[in-house]
């Protein structure tokens, strides 16, 4: 990778050479923050912060009408109450990543201690395999088997007139949207959670057994407590890809800025959402709409900052482990 | 603890009969361990038929439209699923797109990763480095395309796609899309090449110094033949979410369904145009795109999954022939 | 950042370095360090006296261990009593840390390993007995220094934690907690606080806790795999004294390499010769006037 040189590099010449390449690096995030904070300005400006972030009137109607707008538009055109989409977002993320951590720490103590071997030796590439699936594809196994299944067979005629003045309830929903972002992240978490179960020195686990500890203590009471580390790594990076799942999302997720309403029941589950994201990648066709492109920038900064309160959580919540000796 | 001194077990049986002895038995545990260890099962269970399920009917559903003719048959737009052609530019569109980012990504992210494990002066700039990079791990995908789309609709980029007549720079073409893919690469390379670097044991490091080479020189000749397996891991998983990817190559690469080449030069030309992948073709194929294809979308997503496959096995296969040099 | 100060500085030693120091002053020692006599060969009298003897705890029986076709025990058998220290010898590979893993059944983790004969303790054949409850009456301490990454107290309570149906809570675990570390002599270095990370503890003072730890429960039997390999002479010494006190109550058992230890520490002496067990006596009476001419070889030289 560094060619041969006459001269071979002084340390010190690396050093700042490497660190310059890496500085590139950060000068592109920093970039990109900036970026999307002034473009996302226009719109916050208009409409005040609070508010923008509260609800108010239909998303959607609101978005068609910016589109409307053209090229100079005023400043009460840039009316938007963004609060069904954070909901959506919300309700998906936090739902799917608490389901999928659980699974996923009792599947990776299956896999780690008590899977018979060739069990062991073929979930393991399989995980690895679903991690790396593509999100288009949950997305279509979710529009193409679970909706239609979902719309078909579990939402009775009764249910869907019920609401058909309001919403169409065809399947597409908070249900289908959970499973399949619940199914999209856990197969990462899994893998992450492994890897880190196998990294525990056995020094400790065998000590562990040594006095007297059953199977499930010596893993639960040592090699979890070590790796949660790693457990806080992997829950961040699930969050952090649910949140931003766009595509899968807007193929299953219904496709409309509501706010499903818990009072409505068993309903709830089936009515249809749309997550910020989502709704990012629905509407870049009218970007060029200055209303419509200062809404876009705005959701892309919300999930900006919330992927970085996510971050900054993350490291928190690893603070005391590392006081521990336990390698964050 | 006082011993109950128990009655003295009968005389030992001759080993070919021996009883088994007496293992961890779950009847001693205590109720909430035998039910985690129920729950693990469970989830076990659970784990193996969803990942059966998916690879089985993604096979199935697969193999059921999926002729070869339509990886050699270029899309065309239609309104009926049988004319509209095959899969080949998506699959083109692909390939390029992986070899863009990563090519961009991988000297990046190794040089940032060697820099901060090795260096990492000043110290307030490695933590930054190193926070900016989870920074972008963490960043959705949509919000990266957005952000591409923002710098390559600058006129000082109009070179890198095609300027409209209006004036407006369009902003979308190849090297955009492989530019913002390579920042989705970029964490998952720096990340392996870093878990590998700090995994050489210092002394292997306190060795090399104590004989007089310099640090740079180390890192040349002994450290990174050491992570090549790691910094392999890493593009191929970089690669996985490149292919993988669908929200930025549906606001970054224009959405033509086949590749349109922007001005005359050969190969810089397709670089400079439109297209589509695999991924957005499936989405534009589903219920949810503007087609509604869905068996060239099921043939499309089968052809995805094999790459991506592909992708894994080797990397498989790289790891084990690395160990058993 | 730790990364950074791990790789960049080799010049500091391995404790953790990036980590802040303690909140709290940590009491120095003032207790007189009892001074090692024995730096070099043991000539003078430096074998401390012998321990007081009792009844017998655990009896190997014929014990032969077999990792897949290779055997590393054959036909073993010995006595084990409380109030004394066997001290295991022999060279590398002989089966005696092979034959120390079968006393509390960590053999069974390695794959392959058969074994015949038994091995009784208080008369009941270990594989009848279920491993956990095993282990809580037979403790071992590592070669390694295998401290969990917890707290102080956290560690030394983990046994009583895991042996206990229901778990204590700390104030009833405070005056035990006390206790093992007062027998294992480590009281006076960490009493000040208890829920600082065990890992950021010396060498000498880790591997102390993990002796506090093991006899936390009051085992019948501590198990020592070289406990003090790893460790420089005056954490050797330090041990060695505790080993002393220990064997008042409980049997050890300690395998080691180092033949002036053996003489100092053991009571009774088992020397082991590729699987076999080549004689067992009396400390004195195996380095002073061996029987077997193997033995003679093996021991000359150390004191002479």
């Amino acid at each position: 990778m560094f060619a041969r040189r006459r001269e071979p590099w002084t340390d010190r010449q690396a050093s700042w050479r490497l660190g310059a390449v890496a500085s590139l690096v950060l000068l592109t995030i920093v970039l990109m923050v900036g970026f999307v904070a002034v473009r996302a300005w226009p719109t916050l400006q208009a409409n005040g912060w609070v508010s923008w972030l509260g609800s108010g009137g239909s998303v959607d109607r609101q978005l068609g009408d910016m589109i409307k707008t053209g090229q100079d538009p005023p400043t009460a055109a840039y009316h938007l109450r963004a609060w069904p989409l954070i909901y959506g977002t919300i309700l998906t993320t936090a739902v799917s990543v608490l389901v999928g951590l659980a699974f996923s720490l009792f599947s990776a103590i299956f896999i780690v201690e008590f899977a018979p071997a060739r069990v062991r030796a073929v979930v393991v590439p399989a995980v690895r395999l679903l991690a790396a699936v593509p999100s288009v594809i949950y997305g279509l196994i979710g529009i193409l088997v679970l909706a239609p299944f979902v719309g078909n067979h579990l939402i009775s005629p009764g249910r869907k007139d019920s609401v058909q003045n309001v919403v169409q309830l065809d399947g597409t929903g908070v249900l289908v949207a959970i499973v399949v972002l619940t199914v999209m992240i856990t197969p990462i978490m899994i893998a992450i959670v492994v890897d880190a179960l196998r990294a525990i020195p056995p020094a400790w686990t065998e000590g562990a057994s040594a006095l007297g500890a059953n199977r499930w203590e010596a893993i639960w009471t040592v090699s979890v407590r070590a790796a949660r580390p790693a457990i806080v790594a992997a829950a961040v990076l699930a969050c952090a890809r649910a949140l931003g799942e766009a595509v899968a999302l807007s193929m299953v997720s219904g496709s409309r800025g509501f706010s499903p309403n818990p009072v409505d029941g068993i309903t709830y589950i089936f009515e249809p959402i749309r997550p910020l994201a989502a709704s990012m990648v629905e509407n870049v066709d009218a970007i060029n709409a200055p209303a419509v492109k200062s809404s876009i920038y705005a959701f892309a900064l919300l999930l900006l900052l919330s992927s970085l309160v996510l971050s900054i959580g993350g490291y928190v919540a690893k603070l005391p482990m590392r006081r521990q000796g336990l390698r964050v | 603890m006082a011993a109950t001194i128990e009655a003295p077990a009968p005389v030992a049986p001759a080993p070919h009969q021996r009883p088994a002895p007496r293992g961890d038995r779950l009847s001693s545990w205590k109720w909430s361990h035998r039910l985690a260890f129920l729950t693990c099962w469970a989830c076990g269970i659970a784990l193996c038929a969803v990942t059966l399920a998916i690879v089985v009917y993604m096979g199935v559903r697969g193999i059921q439209y999926l002729n070869p003719e339509l990886l050699f048959t270029r899309p065309t737009p239609g309104l009926q699923q049988h004319t509209t052609g095959g899969i080949l530019d998506p699959i083109m569109g692909t390939v390029i797109l992986t070899i863009i980012g990563i090519a961009i990504a991988v000297p990046l992210a190794v040089t940032s990763a060697v820099w901060l494990v090795e260096y990492g002066k000043p110290a307030p700039l490695a933590r930054a480095v190193e926070s900016g990079i989870e920074v972008v791990a963490g960043t959705p995908d949509i919000v990266i395309a957005i952000f591409g789309l923002a710098i390559f609709q600058l006129p000082i980029l109009a070179p890198l796609s095609f300027t409209a007549s209006g004036g407006g720079v369009f902003g979308r073409s190849f090297l955009a899309a492989g530019a913002m893919m390579s920042l989705i690469a970029l964490p998952m390379v720096f990340g392996a090449t870093r878990e590998g670097l700090m995994s050489i044991p210092t002394h292997v490091r306190e060795a090399s110094w104590a004989l007089g080479k310099t640090r740079i020189c180390t890192i040349r000749t002994i450290l990174l033949p050491q992570v090549r397996a790691n910094v392999a891991t890493g593009a191929a998983l970089g690669m996985g979410r490149i292919v993988g990817d669908t929200a930025v190559v549906v606001v970054l690469l224009g959405a033509t369904l086949q590749l349109e080449p922007q001005g005359d030069v050969p190969i810089l030309g397709n670089l400079r145009g439109t297209g589509s992948t695999l991924t957005s073709y499936v989405y534009g194929a589903s219920p949810a795109g503007e087609g509604n294809a869905p068996q060239k979308a099921y043939a499309a997503a089968f052809v995805l999954l094999l790459i991506v496959l592909t992708l894994n096995f080797a990397v498989d296969y790289l790891g084990r022939r690395k160990e058993t040099r | 950042m730790s990364a950074h100060d791990r790789v960049v500085d080799p010049f500091l030693d391995d404790a953790v370095p990036s980590l802040p120091p303690p909140r709290r002053r940590v009491r120095l020692d003032r207790t007189p360090v009892p001074v090692p006599e024995t730096q070099d060969a043991p000539r003078r009298s430096a074998v401390r006296e012998r321990g007081p003897g009792g009844p017998e705890r655990m009896r190997v029986e014929r014990l032969s261990v077999l990792y897949g076709e290779k055997p590393a025990v054959k036909d073993v058998s010995l006595p084990i009593h409380a109030g004394e220290a066997l001290a295991l010898i022999g060279p590398s590979g002989c089966g005696k840390t092979t034959l120390l893993r079968t006393l509390n059944r960590l053999t069974e983790t390695t794959a392959g390993a058969t074994r015949e004969g038994r091995v009784l303790l208080d008369g009941v054949d270990v594989e009848q007995l279920e491993v956990t409850a095993l282990r809580r009456r037979v403790a071992m301490v590592f070669q390694q220094p295998n401290p969990f990454p917890m707290s102080i107290f956290d560690n030394v309570a983990y046994a009583i934690r895991v042996q206990n149906k229901k778990r204590p809570g700390r104030r009833e675990l405070e005056p035990q907690v006390a206790d093992a570390l007062r027998r294992a002599g480590l009281w006076d270095e960490v009493a000040g606080d208890l829920d600082r990370p065990a890992l950021r503890l010396s060498g000498g003072q880790q591997q102390r806790l993990c002796i506090a730890r093991a006899i936390a429960t009051r085992p019948e039997v501590l198990l020592m795999d070289e406990p003090c390999s790893a460790l420089d002479p005056r954490s050797t010494a330090v041990i060695e004294e505790l080993i002393g006190e220990l064997r008042r109550e409980l049997a050890v058992v300690i395998v080691t390499h180092n033949l002036a230890q053996a003489h100092r520490v053991g009571d009774k002496v088992a020397f082991m010769y590729l699987g076999d067990l080549v004689e067992f006596g009396d400390a004195q009476q195996v380095f002073e006037d061996p029987r077997a001419e193997r033995t003679r070889d093996y021991v000359a030289g150390a004191f002479g």
